[in-house]
């Protein structure tokens, strides 16, 4: 049949059925978007966008020391990316390539937990860690050693966010891992590579997509971590987006929680894109 | 052929997978230079021998021997060997060029020395000089062949092994590949083992022919051998088309075919033979005008014909019997369907074999 519309209103077929999609999204996505964006160009504390734009918001930010609360979450989130790096590469490789039929197992107990609301799984946290808990309580009852409790320090903030996060990065890595062809490995084996260099030299390059995907992803989450800092953290360190909640709910200052917002978009936004230039996935696989 | 050293050597190599052994106390020795191919069916275990062969398996029991030293438990990159895979294995996320220098960056050799050693596969291999900056994966099938083939010549290796790499390539330019492996065998004088599931690939290539059934050799021979002096019934019948009629020796020395009422004359009879089968090439059949004209004649009817290029194939059917007759084109003349024809052979051009 053909594609023709009666009335005279000839899209192409695809952009007929995406348009629904493309509606929505520009709807529930790009509108909400703009308004943030076009708040934090409103006079502070005010709820309306009918008001002349200003700059008013960005100048108290910079004239604040919002720049600290910003410098830990991008410490906390890249610190975070590091060690899940460090933790899953090993991990992925045994579920793409050694654990066989056990990996599925492992899959699911990464999975279940997932299955729980993240708060409910810090809180889990803190009844482990804290004083007369879980942990603590134990060594006391069993060795009558009285430790400090490690809640509300910067280390259990980083523990609670690796651990929250670890599936962003185990799964695609895992996935990049599985995508490395045996008879590459096999092959550079064969033409002499010792296990290092066939690690360097075609394992790690061809599971790159995966790894950078994963990296990213975290990234991008653990920018916006909120709960391990204020939770486990006890306040200990403030992120950013303690800062960008503060200003919409307590302080009632959406202007400047919507600044806050866009910058924050801004800088993870260009630091995503810096990455992606960097590891140009299409380049990386040699399409290109 | 004049006797060469052995490079490598098999004594009683087994390779099992729990009960199944995939290779089965196979002996052999291929010879310094020699271009030698283990031909077999699908399942028949040559993939796992290969790979035995240049270390990616480990054998079960039994000595691989190369130049005398055992390397059962040497790994891959430890041997002065290398193998050209089916799927080519190449690196996608290289150029062509650093494709063939892998082995030589892996062995610490100099980036211009690398790069000088390239350029030369590059021109040996007839694939232009720009294409050492241009990635494998723009490469279409019968380049990708010449660049795995290039690599692993950079390897220098002692003996090159190579796993079907043809196997996916259309007829036309796996029939030109064919022969310039070949002659890249004759320039370069390494010794070459070569895996395939034809033997028509096989014949074009190999100086010797392993054929391959279930672990175990069932014959080594040159293609001469293979084709013309098989010594069983699966090597006859795996080259293709090929007349087969089951024999019986009869105390006058003549070969009676219960299944088709007629009696043979003969070959030369090995010692001791009873009953087997007498194979006779398409090509040694012949259309007879009267039966004293060929020493074995059998009536039929033509069913079909079929144009071959250069020679025309004939199905004739006696009975319930089929019968392949090839012919020269200029030799064939025009038969209608359904004609009642005489077929007939020399004994001299068949082959008694067993099972």
């Amino acid at each position: 049949m053909e594609p023709t519309d009666r009335r005279g209103l000839a899209l192409p077929q695809g952009l007929r059925f995406a348009l629904p999609l493309i509606l929505a999204l520009l709807a529930g996505f790009v509108a909400p978007l703009a308004a943030v964006v076009a708040y934090s160009f409103m006079p502070p504390r005010t709820f309306g966008l009918d008001h002349s734009p200003t700059l008013a918001n960005y100048v108290e930010i910079v004239a604040s020391n919002s720049h600290i609360a910003l410098y830990w979450s991008l410490t906390f989130a890249a610190l975070t990316v590091v060690i899940l790096a460090a933790v899953c590469y090993p991990i992925a490789y045994g579920m793409a390539r050694v654990f066989g039929r056990w990996s599925t197992v492992i899959v699911l107990l990464f999975t279940i937990p997932l299955f729980v609301s993240e708060n409910v799984r810090i809180y889990g946290w803190i009844l482990f860690f804290i004083k007369n808990g879980v942990l603590l309580g134990s060594l006391k009852s069993l060795f009558g050693v009285e430790p400090d409790s490690w809640l509300f320090t910067k280390g259990i903030v980083l523990l609670g966010m690796v651990y929250v996060y670890l599936p962003f990065m185990l799964f695609p890595m895992t996935l990049g891992v599985a995508m490395v062809p045996a008879d590459a490995r096999e092959a550079a084996q064969d033409l002499g590579a010792s296990r290092w260099q066939v690690f360097r030299e075609i394992e790690l390059p061809l599971s790159m997509p995966g790894i950078v995907i994963g990296l990213l992803l975290t990234f991008v989450l653990a920018v916006g971590a909120i709960v391990e800092a204020k939770v486990l953290g006890g306040q200990t360190i403030i992120p950013i987006t303690h800062d960008i909640e503060i200003a919409f709910t307590y302080a009632q200052n959406w202007p400047l929680g919507a600044a806050l917002s866009v910058l924050l978009m801004l800088i993870v936004g260009a630091l995503v894109l810096l990455a992606l230039r960097r590891f140009d996935l299409d380049a990386i696989l040699g399409r290109r | 052929m004049t006797p060469r050293p052995p490079i490598l050597q098999l004594r009683q190599i087994t390779k099992s997978f729990g009960p199944f052994a995939a290779v089965d106390r196979v002996d052999l020795d291929i010879a310094e230079g020699e271009f030698f191919t283990i031909v077999g069916p699908s399942g028949s275990g040559k993939t796992t021998m290969v790979r035995m062969l240049a270390g990616m398996e480990t054998p079960t029991s039994g000595d691989l021997l190369l130049r005398g030293k055992r390397i059962n438990d040497l790994p891959a990159n430890k041997r002065p060997t290398c193998m050209v895979f089916q799927s080519l294995a190449l690196f996608p996320h290289r150029t062509v060029g650093q494709n063939i220098e892998f082995p030589l960056k892996m062995r610490g050799v100099a980036p211009a020395a690398r790069k000088e050693r390239a350029l030369r596969l590059l021109s040996q291999l007839r694939l232009p000089e720009d294409y050492y900056a241009k990635s494998v994966q723009k490469c279409s099938g019968g380049e990708r062949q010449r660049v795995a083939l290039a690599r692993a010549l950079a390897f220098d290796p002692e003996i090159l092994f190579f796993d079907e790499p043809l196997s996916a390539i259309d007829y036309k330019l796996r029939k030109a590949l064919e022969k310039e492996l070949k002659d890249i065998h004759r320039d370069t004088g390494k010794t070459f083992v070569y895996i395939t599931h034809s033997l028509e690939e096989a014949m074009v290539m190999s100086d010797r022919i392993g054929v391959l059934k279930a672990g175990r050799f069932i014959q080594v021979g040159t293609p001469e051998d293979i084709y013309s002096r098989p010594e069983n019934r699966f090597v006859s019948e795996f080259m293709g088309d090929v007349n087969v009629f089951p024999v019986r020796r009869q105390d006058d020395g003549m070969l009676l075919s219960e299944p088709f009422g007629l009696t043979f004359k003969a070959p030369a009879l090995p010692n001791g033979f009873t009953s087997g089968y007498l194979v006779v090439r398409p090509e040694a059949l012949r259309f007879v005008a009267k039966a004293s004209d060929a020493d074995n004649v059998i009536p039929g009817k033509l069913y079909n014909e079929y144009a071959l290029g250069s020679r025309v194939q004939y199905q004739v059917r006696s009975g319930d019997h089929v019968l392949i007759v090839e012919r020269l084109r200029q030799q064939s003349g025009p038969l209608q369907r359904d004609a009642d024809v005489s077929v007939g052979w020399d004994a001299t051009d068949s082959v008694l074999v067993g099972d």
